[in-house]
């Protein structure tokens, strides 16, 4: 039953930071804007959130602390995805290469700032936001167990984001008309909505949830944070495919990912497991396998936005 | 007079050195604000790139160039088929397995052959790496970005797994070297650029930036590649098997990133496939090379050598304090820049006509 517990726990912290990075990208694509630069901004909100832990460690500590880094980390993806909402929507770019110029761009930076400031690479960090057990809560039997022991504030955070925007995009006049710039731009257009405000508010929302879900990735896994989220924005976008575009299939997607990156990291913690005589780089392979294998099976009948992508150019409405 | 064709090639050339002085710049605005006093320093590094070590510093610019032109041939080549080779990266550690593994395990091999056999397995590995996204691509329609992508990751695994259980130098966490009769023959290039790595493996990129731009430009199979990027339903409509060509185009790409693995670990430079858990960094240089030459052989070719070039200069800016990151912030920069060309094109534009204006004037 332990075991059980230790792979709930450990899911939580892999799927959750998937989750608000896929959903993230989720407002982007169905505004109309591929946005392969998630794994950029998830460095970025994640240096900027990890740096300002590092610095207020010393005068405060614990959720208050961890609750501003979010805002910083957040913040600051807004503002780093603000390049390619530019590049994208007012200069009609490709959207892949001003992405890719994103996710070198941000390793790069993080790794020189560092290096310019504290000498080395690595930004450390004290962990104090690490919950053994949630009073009231964690004492209710087997759930108890399960999501309120051993676990970070979070992962209710990250559910939160997930309900919200899940509410937002299919069921206010906002999500409809991002929705509709995604699908037929000219039609949105022709009845009044602004399409280059709504492929802003999607490419910004996308960034800010990637620059969270940066730090949500590393403060429960690491206690440094060395310019890299080790390929999670890629996985979202992974996880935003499988589950073709639609939050109520992105969170199974997620979890299904998370389930099977604790495999991969957590396999010498699993007695029946470890015991099977498969080298560990396999196990290390499964998310990736996982991924190419349920990705074969399901893009046939792929429901991707039908204006990803492309441009919108009024002129040509 | 120009043709049309040829002054969109000039503004095309032209917007590609504005990204460039434009990512240069960028780059100087951040070493002023980090460091002023070294800033100037730094900068002139930057630019002196590879001739400040003389002869030596332009062998190494040669040395560094060799394997992202290949991974930028490789990106750039399923870039004309409207491919995003993301792939890159695993498809040069494959080969980079491939041929440290003939390299070391095979020496029945004669000498003049040993290194040939290396490179070709290389190739192989290579492609087969490029032609699984291929397939799941043209017949699954898998995006090929996200394929490729995990195929990096099961790629880096999967090398780290058999070079750890094959040709393991436990000491170093790294491969064994491989027999000398693997290495890239030197061909005088030694006594051309002493004291540096250089080997006949730029010659073998130049001959593969032949070749990919003869097959692109001069062949039937190139024109329908190149049909297929520009408008699929179109070169369906004119009877061209689309399927076949993503994935053949895939398996060309993978081959050349393999290629490219093959001739940065058979330099009998002191470099060693690494048991890490780090995805390599030449496959991404690479796209960045096939951006900045604007997927043109030729274009690629010369954007290979003047990342060598910065990438030299960068280790060099270490004397005045400063990380070498700094020279993938100007290539970001410069790539972000060469995505605005719009914005470029229209200043170009701008300064042509009021040229031709004040010329009309006088």
């Amino acid at each position: 039953m332990s075991t059980l517990y230790f792979i709930v726990q450990q899911t939580m912290y892999f799927a959750i930071p998937l989750l608000i990075v896929a959903i993230g990208g989720m407002y982007a694509e169905r505004s109309g804007v591929i946005n392969i630069a998630l794994e950029g901004i998830m460095v970025m909100g994640a240096f900027a959130g990890i740096f300002f832990i590092g610095i207020m460690q010393d005068h405060m500590s614990g959720q208050g602390l961890l609750l501003l880094a979010i805002l910083v980390a957040g913040i600051t993806g807004g503002l780093f995805s603000l390049l390619h909402a530019f590049a994208s929507i007012n200069m009609k770019a490709d959207q892949t290469i001003s992405g890719t110029a994103l996710n070198m761009f941000a390793p790069a930076f993080a790794i020189f700032v560092a290096r310019m400031i504290q000498g080395v690479q690595q930004v450390q960090f004290t962990d104090t936001f690490h919950i053994a057990r949630m009073p009231v809560l964690g004492s209710i039997p087997v759930i108890g167990d399960m999501f309120f022991k051993n676990c970070y504030i979070t992962t209710y955070i990250g559910l939160l984001i997930f309900a919200a925007a899940a509410f937002v995009i299919n069921r206010t006049r906002f999500g409809l008309r991002l929705r509709a710039c995604g699908e037929h731009p000219g039609a949105a257009d022709s009845v009044g909505v602004n399409v280059y405000r709504i492929r802003y508010a999607g490419v910004i929302i996308s960034g800010v949830l990637a620059g969270i879900g940066g730090l949500v990735f590393v403060v429960p896994t690491s206690t440094n944070f060395n310019a890299s989220v080790a390929g999670y924005g890629f996985l979202a976008l992974a996880v935003l495919i499988f589950g073709q575009w639609r939050s109520n299939k992105i969170i199974k997607a997620a979890f299904f990912f998370g389930i099977m990156k604790t495999l991969a990291s957590a396999y010498s913690a699993i007695p029946v497991i470890k015991s099977l005589p498969i080298p560990n780089e396999v196990y290390k392979m499964i998310p990736y396998l996982a991924t190419l294998i349920v990705l074969t099976f399901l893009s046939k009948n792929s429901q991707a936005p039908r204006a990803e992508g492309i441009p919108y150019d009024k002129g040509s409405r | 007079m120009k043709s049309k064709l040829n002054s969109e090639g000039a503004i095309n050339f032209l917007s590609s050195i504005l990204a460039i002085v434009a990512g240069l710049l960028f780059g100087l605005i951040i070493l002023l604000v980090s460091n002023p006093g070294q800033a100037w320093g730094g900068f002139a590094m930057i630019i002196q790139g590879g001739f400040t070590d003389g002869i030596q510093g332009i062998g190494q610019t040669l040395y560094i160039a060799t394997p992202v032109i290949m991974t930028g041939l490789s990106v750039g080549f399923a870039f004309k088929t409207g491919l995003f080779n993301i792939g890159a990266t695993g498809q040069f550690t494959m080969g980079a397995l491939a041929a440290v593994l003939v390299g070391v395990k095979c020496t029945f091999l004669p000498a003049g052959i040993h290194w040939l056999a290396a490179v070709l397995a290389a190739m192989a590995a290579g492609a087969l790496w490029g032609a699984l996204p291929g397939i799941l691509k043209a017949y699954r329609n898998v995006n090929e970005v996200i394929a490729s992508i995990m195929m990096n990751y099961i790629g880096m695994y999967l090398t780290n797994m058999v070079i750890s259980r094959t040709v393991y130098d436990e000491l170093k966490n790294q491969s064994q070297p491989v027999a000398a009769s693997a290495n890239l023959p030197k061909a005088g290039l030694n006594q051309l650029f002493p004291g540096t790595n250089i080997n006949i493996g730029i010659l073998i990129a130049i001959l593969f930036v032949v070749i990919i731009y003869i097959i692109l430009n001069k062949t039937t199979f190139g024109y329908e590649l190149k049909a297929c990027g520009q408008n699929p339903s179109a070169s369906k409509y004119a009877g061209i098997n689309a399927k076949r060509n993503i994935v053949l185009s895939m398996v060309f790409a993978g081959g050349l990133a393999g290629i490219g693995g093959a001739l940065l670990y058979l330099a009998g430079s002191g470099k060693y496939i690494q048991v890490l858990d780090v995805l390599a960094p030449e496959g991404f240089t690479g796209i960045s090379v096939a951006l900045l030459g604007l997927s043109n052989p030729i274009g690629i070719l010369f954007a290979g050598l003047f990342i060598g070039y910065i990438t030299v200069g960068g280790y060099n800016m270490q004397l005045f304090d400063f990380a070498p990151e700094v020279i993938d912030i100007i290539i970001a920069a410069i790539i972000y820049c060469g995505a605005l060309s719009l914005l470029f094109k229209g200043i170009i534009n701008k300064l042509l006509s009021g040229k031709k204006k004040g010329g009309k004037q006088s």
